[in-house]
């Protein structure tokens, strides 16, 4: 029978994958701070499940399910941008769920427990996982396009209200998969901290997109091996990984323009 | 024709559109937080024509291609023909900050036998290469209009095609457009400022502050008498001022 920790890093490389590639177009539309704002949302969620002992994790996609339909609305009908809504929203949520969380359950639901992740959590995470990344997929080019121009994609066909929908839940169910393993304080930096880690050193889409789903997924799983080491707990350490990884490329990306600028300081040079 | 879903009202005649329109707009009105932006703007365009949409800043020009895109609530009627597929060139992108090369970019149009299908748009190997947001305006232009023209569509509408491009690198992007109109018989709708462009490269010019200031074929206009219906008569240049310019 595997271990909590086997399960752990199963979750780990489909969530901490899903996440990233997700993350790729969160960040590229200015939206870094709306999936980590998005993730504290599921917290009342939780907090339901875990007082009446249902699954958290349909209490805590309700919630952000709701949050994506208000946010989808008060978007169309109103001037406030996304940014606003959700962040109205997402305090709201913290403040509510802070007060209904059982004292002794708060940190679990803020932090993760990797301890408590069991085999259907681990079979559910995987299947629902693989799913959003097909979906994800068949999505991918058009919100890229209706991020280049909406004008664009409208005119290509692309009915870019029904994507920007689709993709948010998309977010918001990998968000609800996350929260076992890093807690709902900190399941946004899964979305984020890679892909802004992958952006830095991404030249092409398709590159951009694959490093993006691969530090999610090494960062993800990386934590949870050292949280068993070092007998921590493994949400916060999966974000210091993927901080490491994100200076990492920050230095490697420095580093490589600044190579790039010395040999075109010798060719010129040279050709004088 | 087929009707782009909006509003309609009940002052528009179907026996106003004709076999051998692209467009029919009639009565066609935009509000915005109560201001009124387009009014009562009714004209047609042939197919295999071109219309030059001119007119101040804040006359309403990229509006109406917001309205003919579906992109905003109107009042009146629009009305495409059938056999409508649309190509649209911006003026710009929202976001070049998406790491993107062009190749990737054209790819999603042209999903089967890309060489050819690039080779019909007249992009070079080296500009495939490289990103979206490396660009100059005059690259990016011709990425863009690659880009609408890529899946052969019946329309194109233009929005300032050639602002952000340096001097020199305008005409042949107006060449080419002007090749698409010739070859394939593509109709264009085209918001420029430039009144030399307008007077070289449109059929119909369409003068636009809100309401109509003037519809109807380009011919009959000079320049100096464009000038001053759109921007009053202080501002109308004879022809050989309007040549130095």
């Amino acid at each position: 029978m595997p271990d909590t920790i086997t399960f752990g890093l199963i979750i780990g490389v489909f969530v901490g994958s899903t996440a990233g590639y997700l993350g790729s177009i969160m960040v590229s539309k200015h939206m870094a701070l709306v999936g980590d704002a998005l993730s504290h949302v599921a917290l009342p969620g939780l907090a339901l499940g875990i007082l009446f002992n249902f699954n958290p994790f349909i209490g805590a996609f309700a919630f952000l399910a709701a949050t994506v339909i208000v946010t989808w609305y008060l978007q169309k009908s109103t001037t406030l941008s996304v940014e606003a809504i959700i962040g109205v929203l997402f305090v709201l949520a913290l403040a509510i769920g802070i007060l209904i969380t059982p004292q002794v359950d708060l940190l679990e639901a803020l932090f993760g427990d990797v301890s408590k992740i069991t085999l259907p959590d681990t079979i559910i995470t995987v299947i629902i996982s693989a799913s959003v990344i097909l979906v994800t997929k068949t999505i991918y080019q058009k919100l890229a396009v209706s991020m280049i121009s909406k004008e664009l994609a409208i005119a290509s066909k692309i009915k870019v209200e029904r994507i920007n929908l689709i993709y948010l839940f998309l977010v918001a169910i990998i968000v609800a998969l996350g929260i076992k393993e890093v807690g709902t304080l900190l399941v946004g930096a899964l979305v984020i901290v890679p892909a802004a880690a992958a952006k830095n050193i991404s030249s092409t889409l398709s590159r951009y997109s694959l490093i993006s789903a691969i530090f999610g997924l090494v960062s993800a799983t990386s934590g949870v091996m050292l949280s068993s080491y070092v007998n921590l707990p493994a949400g916060p350490l999966v974000v210091i990984v993927g901080a490491v990884i994100f200076a990492g490329g920050v230095v490697v990306s420095s580093l490589s323009k600044r190579l790039k600028n010395q040999k075109s300081i010798r060719s010129t040079s040279t050709a004088i | 024709m087929s009707d782009i879903p909006g509003p309609e009202t009940s002052s528009y005649n179907d026996s106003q559109a004709e076999i051998g329109d692209m467009l029919v707009v009639s009565e066609l009105g935009v509000k915005s937080q109560n201001k009124t932006i387009l009014e009562e703007v009714s004209f047609k365009v042939k197919k295999g024509t071109s219309l030059a949409i001119v007119g101040p800043n804040g006359g309403g020009k990229t509006t109406l291609f917001r309205a003919l895109l579906n992109l905003i609530p109107y009042t009146g009627m629009i009305k495409w023909n059938d056999e409508v597929r649309m190509g649209y060139v911006p003026q710009s992108l929202v976001s070049t900050d998406l790491p993107i090369s062009v190749e990737e970019f054209l790819r999603f149009k042209c999903k089967t036998d890309f060489d050819s299908c690039i080779k019909s748009v007249g992009l070079e190997n080296d500009i495939l290469r490289q990103s979206l947001k490396s660009l100059s305006g005059g690259e990016l232009q011709r990425v863009l209009i690659a880009w609408a023209i890529v899946d052969n569509p019946t329309v194109l509408l233009f929005d300032e095609p050639t602002s952000g491009v340096d001097i020199g690198a305008e005409e042949p992007i107006y060449d080419k457009v002007n090749s698409l109109k010739k070859e394939i018989g593509i109709t264009i709708l085209l918001i420029s400022h430039n009144m030399h462009v307008v007077m070289h490269y449109a059929d119909y010019v369409l003068a636009l502050d809100k309401k109509v200031l003037f519809f109807g074929d380009r011919k009959s206009l000079t320049h100096s008498q464009l000038l001053s219906i759109i921007y009053g008569n202080e501002f109308a240049l004879s022809e050989e001022e309007f040549h130095k310019e």
